[in-house]
C-alpha cells in the first residue's frame, strides 16, 4: 500500500495552484490539459490557459504532470457502523476509505442503530465529520419511524437539521398508502424521497432467482420484484408530484421502466450501485458471501442493461452501496450471511471500466460519479466554479493493479470485487483545498 | 465429498463397483472389517436425521473406524458458538472424516474450508445430498444392469429437495434421462435449464419411464402457501397404482424416506414387493457409505482421486 491518509491538516489558507492537470469539467462536459488555483479552500480559477509558464512566484504550486483532476467523488449511498456497530465502521475509518477512495463528499444511510430519525443523529453526524476532519459528511433522515415503513418521520426537524433527503435505506416501503403521503408531504419541504425499489413480498430470497440459485439451493428473488415496485411508485410520483429518487437499480426491465416514466417527464431520477454494472450473479458462486448484496447481483443480460442505462443516462449516479460487515457476518452460510460489501475505495478504478470499455467518457463518468448527485441532493461539491469548495481527485488511468482486500483502509474488507484486476488509481484526494490523502508512486510533490 | 455436481463418470463408476464389495460384506454373518481401524469418524448433525446418521454410523463401524455422534441439541451450538467455530474445535481432536448435515445449502462447503480432514455431505440445506444420490443409483444399476438411457422421473417437491438435485447431476452425469414431476409452486426456478423434462402432471410425466422417484413434502421449509392442502396434492401428485399405471409395466418405485404415506405415496406401492426397492435402497445406503469413507479416508487414494 503506498496510499497514505493525511490526518490533522489543517483548513487551507493562501493559494495553491495544481499545474499541468488533465481536467475533467463533467458540468461542461469538457476535458483539457490546464491549471486549478485554490484560494482558501475555494477554487478561484482553473482553465486551459492559467499558468500555462508555470505558477506565478508566491503560490504554491503542485505539478500533476498530466494525471487527471476532476471534481471528488460525491456518493450518496454509504453505510457505517457509527453509531450502533462500530466494530464494523466508525465515521472516522469510513471517512478514510472515502479519502483513499477519491470520495470527497459521502452522504450516510439513516439505517444504524438508532435509526436517524431523530433530529439529534443528523447533528450528530455533522459533529462527528467535524472531529474526523477528512471527506464532507451529510446525511439522509429515515422516511418513516424506525425505518418501519408505517408513520412517516419528523421530516422537516429532520431537515432542519440537515438531512439531505429522505430513506429507509435497504428496507422498501411496501405500503402504498405510506409512500403515498411521504411523497406528498415532503413536497413541503421540497424534499427527495429515496426509494429501493423491492416488493417486500417476493423479495425475501438470498440471491437473484435463476438456474444458478436452483443448482445452489438458495431461495430466490426475482427480477420482477424490482420492476414491480418501480411502477408502482412511478403511478405514485403520477398522483403526487412528489420527488423520487430510486435507489441501486439492477435489472433490465425496470431500466426500462425508467426510461418511459423520464420521457413522460416525470420526476424520477435513479441510481445503481458499482456492483450491478460490474458483477453478475455468477460471482456468488461457490457460496461466496462477500457477493450477497442487496438486491442481489442478478444476470448477465441484467448486467448489460445496467450498463446501457448508466451510458444513456436512464440512469443518472453512480453510487458504491458501502456497506461494511465483518468476519462473524459474513463466514457463515450463505442464507444467514449479512448482505452488504464495501465499496468507497474501489468505486473509482471498478467505474473506470466503464471508460476503457468505451461507454462513457470520463466527463461522463464524473457527470455519474460527482456533478450529478451533487445536484440531485443539493450539495456544494461536485462541480468546477469560481467559489465552489475546493474538493477534488487526482488520478491515473492506466495503472493496472489487483484488488486485495489486505490493502483496504476499511475496517472490515467484505468487498464483493476483491481479486479484481482493474485500471487506474486514485493520486490524491482533496477536500476543501486539503490534500488528505496521497500516494507516493504518483504524487510525490503534493504538497499537504 | 461436497457434491455430485463436477464427478467424472469414472468415479461414480468406481464408486459404485466399489459399493458392491461391500453388499456381500453386509449380508454375512460377520460385517465387520478392520479397513479403517484407528481412523476416527465424527458425525455432525445439525438437522436431525435419525435414518441418515445411523446409515454412515453402521458403515464407519463395519469397516472398523471409531465413531463419535455429535448431537446438535446437547452442543455448543445452541450456547452461540458458530459453526467455523465447532469446525475448527473438532478439527483440532484430529477426526479422519466429519460427515455434516446442515439445514442451510452450503454450511458444508464453509465448514470444508475450515478443517485439513475429510469432509462428507450428508446433506445441506436444498443443495446436495450425494450419498442419497449414489445408493439410488447402485439401487437402480443393480436392478436394470445399468444407469445409461434410463427414464427416471423425479416427482414431488422438487424446489425443497437436495436428493432432487443430487440425483439430477448424477443421473446426467451417467447418461441417464430426468424428468421432474410436480406442481409449478414446487419447480425451482429456470430448472429446465439444468437439462431435464418438466411436466406438471403426474400422468405425462409417467408416460414410458423406467424408474419413479417420489420424493417427501417437506411441509418444515415451506413458508407460504405452495399447495393448497395435502389431499389435494395427494389427489394430483400422489403416487397410487392408478397414476403408476403411465409407467412402464417394471417401473421401479424409489423414495429416500421417510415416508408421508397418503401425502405422496399410497401404500399399495409403497409397499409392493415386486416394484418398491424402497427397503433395498437403505440397505444400499449402508454399501455406499462404506465404499465412500474406504475410498476416502481408507488409504487406497487411487480408487477415485477425482471424487476426494
Amino acid at each position: 500500500m503506498s496510499g497514505n491518509i493525511v490526518h490533522g491538516v489543517p483548513p487551507h489558507a493562501g493559494s495553491t495552484a495544481y499545474i499541468n492537470a488533465h481536467i475533467i469539467d463533467p458540468t461542461a462536459n469538457s476535458d483539457y490539459i490546464g491549471a486549478i488555483l485554490i484560494s482558501d479552500g475555494k477554487i478561484a480559477d482553473f482553465g486551459p490557459n492559467l499558468f500555462v509558464s508555470g505558477a506565478p512566484y508566491g503560490i504554491q504550486s503542485v505539478d500533476c504532470r498530466g494525471l487527471y483532476l476532476a471534481p471528488g467523488i460525491v456518493d450518496t449511498r454509504v453505510h457505517t457502523g457509527e453509531p450502533g456497530e462500530e466494530h464494523k465502521e466508525t465515521l472516522s475509518s469510513a471517512g478514510i476509505a472515502a479519502a483513499a477512495g477519491g470520495v470527497t463528499s459521502m452522504v450516510l444511510l439513516p439505517d444504524n442503530e438508532p435509526p436517524f430519525d431523530d433530529a439529534s443523529l443528523i447533528e450528530f453526524v455533522a459533529r462527528r465529520a467535524r472531529q474526523v476532519k477528512l471527506a464532507n459528511m451529510y446525511a439522509f433522515g429515515a422516511l418513516t419511524a424506525g425505518l418501519e415503513g408505517k408513520e412517516l418521520s419528523e421530516m422537516g426537524l429532520l431537515a432542519e437539521a440537515g438531512a439531505v433527503g429522505f430513506t429507509d435505506a435497504d428496507h422498501a416501503v411496501g405500503n402504498a398508502q405510506v409512500m403515498r403521503r411521504a411523497l406528498y408531504y415532503a413536497k413541503a419541504f421540497d424534499a427527495v424521497i429515496v426509494h429501493l425499489p423491492q416488493e417486500p413480498t417476493l423479495s425475501g430470497g438470498h440471491m437473484s432467482s435463476g438456474v444458478m440459485a436452483t443448482r445452489l439451493g438458495l431461495s430466490g428473488n426475482p427480477p420482477l420484484a424490482e420492476v414491480m415496485m418501480v411502477e408502482r411508485d412511478i403511478r405514485l410520483v403520477e398522483m403526487t408530484g412528489g420527488r423520487l429518487h430510486l435507489a441501486k437499480i439492477s435489472t433490465a426491465e425496470s431500466v426500462k421502466v425508467i426510461a418511459a416514466a423520464k420521457a413522460r417527464g416525470l420526476r424520477i431520477t435513479c441510481d445503481t450501485a458499482a456492483p450491478y454494472f460490474a458483477l453478475n450473479d455468477l460471482a456468488v458462486g461457490d457460496y461466496r458471501t462477500f457477493g450477497k448484496l442487496v438486491p442481489p447481483l442478478r444476470s448477465e443480460a441484467d448486467r448489460e442493461a445496467v450498463v446501457e442505462g448508466v451510458r444513456s443516462g436512464v440512469i443518472d449516479a453512480i453510487v458504491s452501496d458501502h456497506r461494511p460487515q465483518d468476519q462473524d457476518s459474513k463466514r457463515v452460510p450463505f442464507a444467514q450471511a449479512e448482505p452488504g460489501g464495501i465499496g468507497l475505495e474501489t468505486l473509482l478504478p471498478v467505474s473506470l471500466e466503464l471508460v476503457h470499455n468505451g461507454h462513457l467518457t470520463l466527463p461522463q463518468l464524473f457527470q455519474r460519479l460527482s456533478s450529478t448527485p451533487a445536484q440531485l441532493f443539493n450539495l456544494p461539491g461536485g462541480k468546477l466554479a469560481k467559489g465552489a469548495p475546493a474538493d477534488l481527485v487526482l488520478f491515473d488511468t492506466s495503472y493496472a493493479w489487483k484488488i486485495d482486500r489486505a490493502d483496504i483502509w476499511s475496517k472490515t474488507k467484505n468487498s464483493p470485487f476483491d481479486e479484481r484486476p482493474v485500471q487506474g488509481k486514485v493520486a490524491a484526494t482533496i477536500v476543501g483545498g486539503r490534500a488528505i490523502y496521497r500516494d507516493d508512486d504518483f504524487m510525490p510533490a503534493v504538497a499537504a | 465429498m461436497l457434491g455430485i455436481e463436477g464427478l467424472s463418470p469414472e468415479a461414480i463408476s468406481g464408486l459404485l463397483d466399489l459399493s458392491e464389495s461391500y453388499i456381500d460384506q453386509n449380508r454375512s454373518i460377520d460385517k465387520r472389517r478392520d479397513l479403517l481401524a484407528g481412523r476416527t469418524v465424527i458425525n455432525l448433525f445439525f438437522e436431525n436425521s435419525t435414518r441418515t446418521r445411523t446409515s454412515f454410523e453402521v458403515a464407519a463401524k463395519r469397516l472398523g473406524a471409531d465413531v463419535i455422534n455429535m448431537d446438535v441439541a446437547t452442543s455448543s451450538v445452541r450456547k452461540g458458538e458458530t459453526l467455523l467455530d465447532t469446525a475448527m474445535t473438532l478439527n483440532a481432536m484430529r477426526p479422519d472424516a466429519i460427515v455434516v448435515r446442515h439445514s442451510e445449502s452450503g454450511a458444508v462447503n464453509l465448514l470444508s474450508q475450515k478443517v485439513n480432514c475429510t469432509v462428507i455431505n450428508a446433506g445441506d440445506g436444498q443443495h446436495e445430498h450425494p450419498t442419497q444420490a449414489l445408493l439410488d443409483a447402485l439401487t437402480i444399476r443393480r436392478r436394470r444392469g445399468r444407469l445409461e438411457g434410463l427414464l427416471v422421473a423425479i416427482c414431488g417437491d422438487i424446489m425443497h429437495s437436495r436428493v432432487a438435485r443430487s440425483n439430477i447431476h448424477l443421473l446426467q452425469i451417467m447418461g441417464a434421462r430426468v424428468r421432474v414431476v410436480g406442481p409449478p409452486t414446487l419447480m425451482p426456478t429456470d430448472i429446465d435449464k439444468m437439462g431435464v423434462e418438466v411436466h406438471y402432471g403426474m400422468k405425462t410425466g409417467l408416460k414410458d419411464v423406467d424408474i419413479v422417484m417420489m420424493l417427501r413434502l417437506q411441509t418444515e421449509r415451506m413458508q407460504g402457501s405452495f399447495v393448497p392442502s395435502i389431499s389435494e396434492y395427494y389427489r394430483f401428485f400422489g403416487l397410487d397404482s392408478e397414476k403408476l399405471r403411465a409407467a412402464r409395466p417394471d417401473a421401479l418405485i424409489m423414495h429416500p424416506g421417510p415416508m408421508n404415506r397418503g401425502v405422496e405415496i399410497d401404500s399399495e406401492v409403497a409397499d409392493d414387493l415386486d416394484r418398491s426397492v424402497i427397503h433395498e435402497q437403505v440397505e444400499m445406503g449402508v454399501a455406499v457409505r462404506m465404499a465412500c469413507l474406504d475410498a476416502l479416508i481408507g488409504g487406497r487414494r487411487n480408487a477415485m482421486g477425482a471424487a476426494a
